[in-house]
């Protein structure tokens, strides 16, 4: 089957310093696959090399087998190709609701419309609020995005991504920050993500790793040590030296 | 669920105090009959200030060189009106082309950088254009300034007067109609997307919005309309100084929409308001320390009163009705 989104050795290198180096990787349509390294080994640099807001050194990014290597980061969102941020990336100041509609009125194609109303802007309107519902957020339009809890943000987050009509969804450390009591929220909307969309995530909670990924890619130093399914990256004895910790 | 809240100004409803607002200005032929002329320049500055709230306020591009459009619209009339062409809703119309061009030639640069980059072009076009206006003293009239305009009657019945009736009645028109325009503009998608892309360029870029060709466009719109509000001073006043172009109008247009308020719709005309009259009577008392009080008047605001008049208005008033209420809530 055609991979949804595949890498060629992809690398990127700032001066002498390899980010990331060689980097293949092919996820098939509907895949759950995790990126998983210790701090520095380039798992950021990557999602931002995936979406373009990096230009790649070396090799190439293809989704549905065609190269989006040289396209701009809007222009991979156009081809389905959404992320969420390791470090939240909101608008604070605009509601849940008014941000879902940014989101949607682009996806849809009337954000260029100088002259429509927004208030006309129902079908996005519901676009958005059948995401807010699947993610449980459908409490939540009308709250400003800087009061709700730390773990609603996440999940604003996804939503915005969810919002792009993604085809793959890269997720950068979802629970990054997120408290114990309300990682279970998230848990729940990572687990009812579409099943037709591709999602690659880079995650330290191995909780979440363990529980969702039907694949992971260990990276270190920008490199791909091993790949493969997670039990066996559990027993591999090379992840658990540099990753897990060895005794 | 609302899209609304709890930004108020997202709202795009036409309330009471903007009709009264207008209906004030238009009573102005009643109002203030004897001081129409310097109306029409707060109107003017209004306008200017207008076009530089879409790219501050509203998509977050600083300029210190918006008087290039200003510029540019003052001398394409300017110069039809010299030619023989003196028809004004024409002259208007050629001024908001050639501002319109040049604000979309030069958009290019413009966005690629971040604020002190963007500080830094818009003011070099600034003053390449004011020192190519003062080396083509043979078309600009140099620094003794374009002179000679013949003004035929606007709409071919209404001749501009010596008392500035027309002349206001003219800018407050075409200041009213292309309000309208942003207004609706604001309150459109677009509006919205130029608000996400001024507080967070890099999300609206992973939400797939080409955010440069947005800034380009609206940054193309708002040189258009400082071309309208230039053409109207080059036909209201028929004459056309150098100084349309000079560094201190950039930074006049910039003080204006701070003191007003940026990102408000009126707070541009506001601040127009407020610093054309201080300039009139303030500098009336003391030619020459008069910017003193405008500078104390800055501080103010800075210290006192975040958002502007406007700013500071919304906060009076919300301060009040909070006070009328608590007592109200009290058993």
């Amino acid at each position: 089957m055609m991979p949804a989104l595949r890498t060629s050795g992809l690398g990127k290198h700032f001066g002498g310093v390899r980010a990331v180096t060689g980097v293949s990787l092919a996820l098939a349509r509907g895949a759950r696959h995790a990126v998983i390294g210790p701090n520095g080994a380039g798992k950021t640099t990557l999602i931002n090399l995936l979406t373009g807001m990096l230009a790649p050194s070396e090799g190439d990014v293809y989704l549905d087998e065609d190269r989006v290597t040289g396209l701009r980061p809007d222009q991979r969102v156009k081809r389905g190709l959404a992320r969420t941020f390791q470090i939240n990336n909101l608008f604070p100041d605009l509601t849940v609701m008014q941000s879902m509609l940014l989101a949607a009125c682009e996806q849809r194609g009337v954000a260029i419309d100088p002259w429509r109303p927004v208030s006309s802007c129902r079908d996005e309107m519901t676009a958005a609020h059948a995401i807010l519902r699947l993610l449980h957020l459908d409490g939540a339009e009308d709250a400003v995005v800087r009061q709700l809890p730390y773990g609603d943000q996440r999940l604003v987050e996804i939503a915005l991504a969810l919002a792009c009509k993604p085809r793959v969804l890269l997720l950068d450390e979802p629970a990054a920050g997120v408290p114990k009591a309300e990682s279970q929220a998230l848990f729940r909307a990572i687990a009812g993500l579409p099943e037709g969309v591709t999602v690659l995530f880079v995650e330290h909670d191995m909780d979440i790793v363990f529980r969702f990924a039907q694949r992971i890619t260990v990276l270190v130093s920008g490199a791909i040590l091993t790949e493969g399914a997670p039990e066996d990256i559990a027993r591999d004895p090379t992840v658990k030296q540099v990753y897990l910790g060895s005794r | 669920m609302s899209i609304a809240a709890p930004a108020r100004t997202w709202a795009g409803r036409f309330p009471w105090e903007e009709s009264a607002f207008w209906l004030l200005l238009a009573a102005g032929f009643w109002l203030w009959p004897k001081h129409l002329a310097l109306a029409s320049q707060v109107l003017i500055a209004g306008l200017f200030a207008l076009s530089y709230d879409l790219i501050l306020g509203y998509a977050g591009i600083l300029s210190l060189g918006h008087a290039a459009y200003y510029g540019l619209g003052a001398y394409a009339a300017g110069l039809l009106a010299t030619h023989r062409w003196g028809e004004p809703l024409s002259g208007l119309l050629a001024g908001a082309c050639c501002a319109g061009l040049a604000g979309f030639l030069t958009s290019f640069l413009v966005v690629r950088g971040q604020d002190l980059t963007r500080l830094m072009v818009t003011s070099a076009i600034g003053l390449l254009l004011f020192e190519l206006a003062n080396r083509m003293a043979n078309i600009t009239g140099g620094v003794d300034g374009l002179s000679g305009m013949e003004m035929a009657p606007l709409l071919g019945a209404f001749r501009f007067d010596i008392y500035g009736r027309t002349a206001y009645g003219y800018c407050l028109i075409v200041t009213f109609v292309v309000f309208l325009g942003v207004r609706r503009m604001v309150h459109s998608p677009f509006g919205w997307s130029l608000r996400g892309m001024r507080d967070n360029p890099s999300r609206m870029l992973a939400l797939g919005y080409p955010v440069q060709r947005r800034l380009i466009a609206v940054y193309t719109v708002s040189a258009a309309i400082a071309g309208v509000a230039g053409a109207l001073l080059a036909q209201t006043t028929q004459f056309v100084s150098i100084d349309v172009f000079s560094f201190s109008r950039s930074a006049d247009v910039m003080v204006m929409l701070i003191v007003g308020g940026a990102g408000v719709l009126y707070g541009g005309l506001v601040g127009a308001a407020v610093f054309t009259l201080a300039y009139h009577y303030l500098s009336a008392l003391n030619p020459v320390y008069w910017q003193f009080w405008l500078g104390a008047f800055l501080i103010a605001i800075v210290l006192f009163g975040r958002g502007g008049v406007l700013g500071a208005f919304e906060r009076i008033s919300r301060y009040l009705r909070e006070r009328r209420r608590a007592p109200a809530a009290q058993p």
